[in-house]
């Protein structure tokens, strides 16, 4: 965030006194943002004052054998504290939830939002995007090769919805949407929708594979790290990626598509089966989120997905908004 | 497509016009690719570091190697959705597996200072370090061009030439210290003095890098300075990595900053073994320049690593003066490795 061009200020805070180290460190690379370290609640406000955007990626990560979910009871409670602060210092930021569960810390943010009379669902926003990243790579690992590049290059289909990293020869790029949520079967990989589409399509083991990968990537990197954290550096790529997309859009670019956990993501279609929060295709713009896409078509595997999908979000949903009907929304809990 | 022509006749890529719409233009890649090794990946600047480096185009494949967690490491880095490959390699004697096929080894391996503590205390740890590290390069990969951020740099370099000369396969044009960072706060430092604009402030910054060795040339930089602000420039930039120490207050020394500086300084190499012409950094290197055997001044870079070492131009009286200091430090901070190197 220190080296985008659009960044004015960055506020770097934590509880932990390591936030004013960490800020020292990155205010010496040589852009033009300005940086400050802040420490402990009595420092939030002044981080938070006059912020345009807020990012929380906040809290305490997996171990193997966790789910994101068992992680709910340390970092609902963060996120509920964090987002009354945000409440007082910057209701109309654009907030991007990274905190885990995703699919229950975000109606967390919004019930605390609501409590304080500040909600506006077009700024909260669940950052899903690793997901789509982790497509994106799958697909292009799984399909790849040159004769593919040649074959797109001819067809001139260049322009994706979504900027994507430059091409090299070797490896096409795919853009693919993620929609539900983000933690397990709530994760959603549309690869019927993949554009461009490959030549010759999916077979049916390809997309069990990839779906499977995709779903369980982050447990991969937990795994592989045995114990010494989950993803971080592909997680912070992924919310600088989008929250580059969420600084375009509030400069007044149009065409800042990405995928995001919204209020009212996936389209009337969602809110007909109950559900407040869903990630899809979203827009982003001056006022956040702009447009929400419907989910487009979907092929009979795709849902069957939605179905686990839903039935799961609808729980975790609940889980968050009750974990801030039983505690206040004011964030009266001391953090951890 | 009709071929274009820019005014100077040279031509112009048409795909590129093709792509404009998109937010990044997508080339239809020409350029070659470098498999790089990052030893000492899954430490405080190796892990950013790794990330900048799994973005950068030109990079073929990602070795990283370190004492421990580098699958982990390797796996988050792998779901970043660039072009380059990435593998880990782990443990204690390993690095020659790392090493096999690459073109470039980044070596930012070893302990970060604390509070208090000179880069040159590293010295009897980082010093083993890299020898060991050295002794496997010239094995794996003798023809690669090694970037050396390990600490004390003034005397790491020397001991990797040595240990690489035991191996007869030292070569002066390929073995780098990373003195970026120095640059970087040089730029950051005057710009916010000057009130000027970062991306415009370019600061050369020679000698070595290490507290006094470290000169930045604020006479040629184009910008107006009082005494006072000259001095106290050159102070923070010479102790800038004093302040990172001192500010994280034992939890390290600076890791984020490096790894930007360090992937740009890989960044800038690729691009030139790349054969793109007028790549000029400051960098550590062997050299004539002074009486001290290594010095960083301007160098170009090419193909083949470092093309031409360039002077340090004119200087002020007190930039001559801080220079005429700094020499002998970087012969002793060298020789103590040269000697480091010949007991080991």
């Amino acid at each position: 965030m220190k080296r985008h061009p659009m960044v004015t200020s960055l506020r770097l805070f934590d509880v932990a006194p390591l936030a004013k180290g960490v800020a020292a460190d990155v205010s010496h690379v040589d852009s033009a943002a300005r940086v400050d370290g802040f420490v402990g609640d009595t420092q939030l406000g002044a981080a938070l004052h006059g912020a345009d955007v807020v990012l929380i990626p906040a809290g305490v990560p997996r171990k193997p054998g966790m789910t994101r979910d068992d992680l709910f009871n340390v970092n609902a409670g963060i996120v509920r504290d964090l987002t009354a602060a945000v409440a007082t210092h910057a209701p109309a930021a654009i907030l991007l939830v990274i905190s885990n569960p995703v699919n229950s810390t975000v109606p967390i943010a919004a019930e605390v939002l609501k409590t304080r009379g500040v909600y506006d669902p077009k700024k909260l926003m669940g950052v899903t995007h690793l997901d789509v990243m982790r497509a994106r790579t799958f697909v292009a690992d799984a399909v790849g090769g040159e004769e593919d590049g040649e074959r797109r290059r001819a067809s001139g289909a260049f322009y994706t919805l979504v900027p994507i990293r430059p091409r090299s020869r070797e490896r096409p790029s795919y853009d693919v949407p993620v929609v539900g949520g983000h933690a397990g079967v709530t994760i959603l990989p549309l690869l019927s929708q993949t554009k461009p589409f490959p030549r010759g399509g999916f077979s049916e083991k390809e997309i069990a594979s990839l779906t499977d990968r995709i779903q369980n990537g982050g447990t991969e990197v937990v795994e592989a790290k045995a114990g010494a954290g989950s993803a971080t550096l592909s997680m912070a790529a992924a919310a600088a990626e989008f929250a580059d997309l969420a600084l375009r859009g509030l400069a007044g670019e149009r065409g800042a598509w990405g995928c995001a956990y919204v209020d009212g993501g996936g389209g009337s279609e969602i809110k007909a089966r109950g559900l407040e929060f869903f990630a899809s295709k979203v827009r982003l713009g001056r006022r956040g989120v702009e447009q929400i896409a419907g989910l487009g078509r979907m092929t009979p595997g795709e849902r069957v997905g939605l179905e686990k999908a839903c039935e799961e979000l609808r729980g975790s949903i609940a889980k968050g908004k009750a974990f801030v009907a039983a505690g206040g929304g004011d964030g009266g809990g001391a953090k951890k | 497509a009709k071929q274009r022509t820019r005014p100077s006749g040279r031509a112009i890529d048409t795909n590129i016009i093709m792509y404009a719409t998109t937010r990044h233009v997508a080339r239809v890649a020409r350029r070659s690719a470098s498999n790089v090794a990052v030893l000492g990946a899954a430490g405080g600047i190796g892990q950013p570091m790794s990330l900048l480096l799994k973005q950068n185009p030109l990079v073929g494949e990602l070795s990283l190697y370190d004492v421990v967690n580098t699958p982990g490491v390797a796996a988050d880095l792998s779901h970043c959705n660039t072009p380059a490959s990435v593998r880990a390699t782990v443990g204690v004697g390993n690095a020659a597996a790392a090493l096999e096929g690459m073109d470039v080894v980044v070596i930012p391996a070893g302990v970060p200072r604390k509070p208090g503590m000179t880069r040159d205390d590293l010295f009897n740890t980082n010093a083993s370090i890299v020898a060991s590290l050295a002794d496997a390069c010239a094995q794996a990969c003798p023809d690669a061009m090694f970037l050396i951020i390990s600490n004390p740099v003034n005397s790491t370099v020397p001991i990797f030439a040595e240990t690489l000369k035991k191996h007869g396969v030292y070569n002066k044009s390929k073995l780098m210290g990373v003195t970026t960072l120095d640059v970087v706060r040089a730029n950051t430092f005057v710009a916010e003095h000057l009130g000027a604009d970062v991306s415009a402030t370019k600061v050369d910054v020679i000698g070595g890098h290490a507290g006094t060795t470290i000169l930045p040339l604020l006479s040629q930089c184009g910008g107006a300075f009082d005494d006072d602000a000259i001095a106290a420039l050159t102070q923070r930039i010479m102790f800038g990595g004093d302040e990172v120490v001192k500010a994280k207050d034992g939890a390290g020394s600076a890791t984020l900053s490096m790894a930007y500086a360090g992937a740009h300084f890989a960044g800038q190499l690729l691009k030139a073994i790349d054969g793109e012409a007028g790549i000029t950094e400051c960098a550590f290197v062997e050299s004539d320049v002074t009486a001290a055997p290594y010095f960083s001044t301007p160098v170009t870079l090419g193909k083949n690593g470092v093309e031409q070492i360039h002077g340090y131009g004119t200087l002020s009286a007190f930039e001559q003066d801080v220079l005429d200091k700094a020499v002998p430090d970087l012969v002793a901070q060298a020789e103590k490795g040269i000697k480091f190197a010949g007991e080991a």
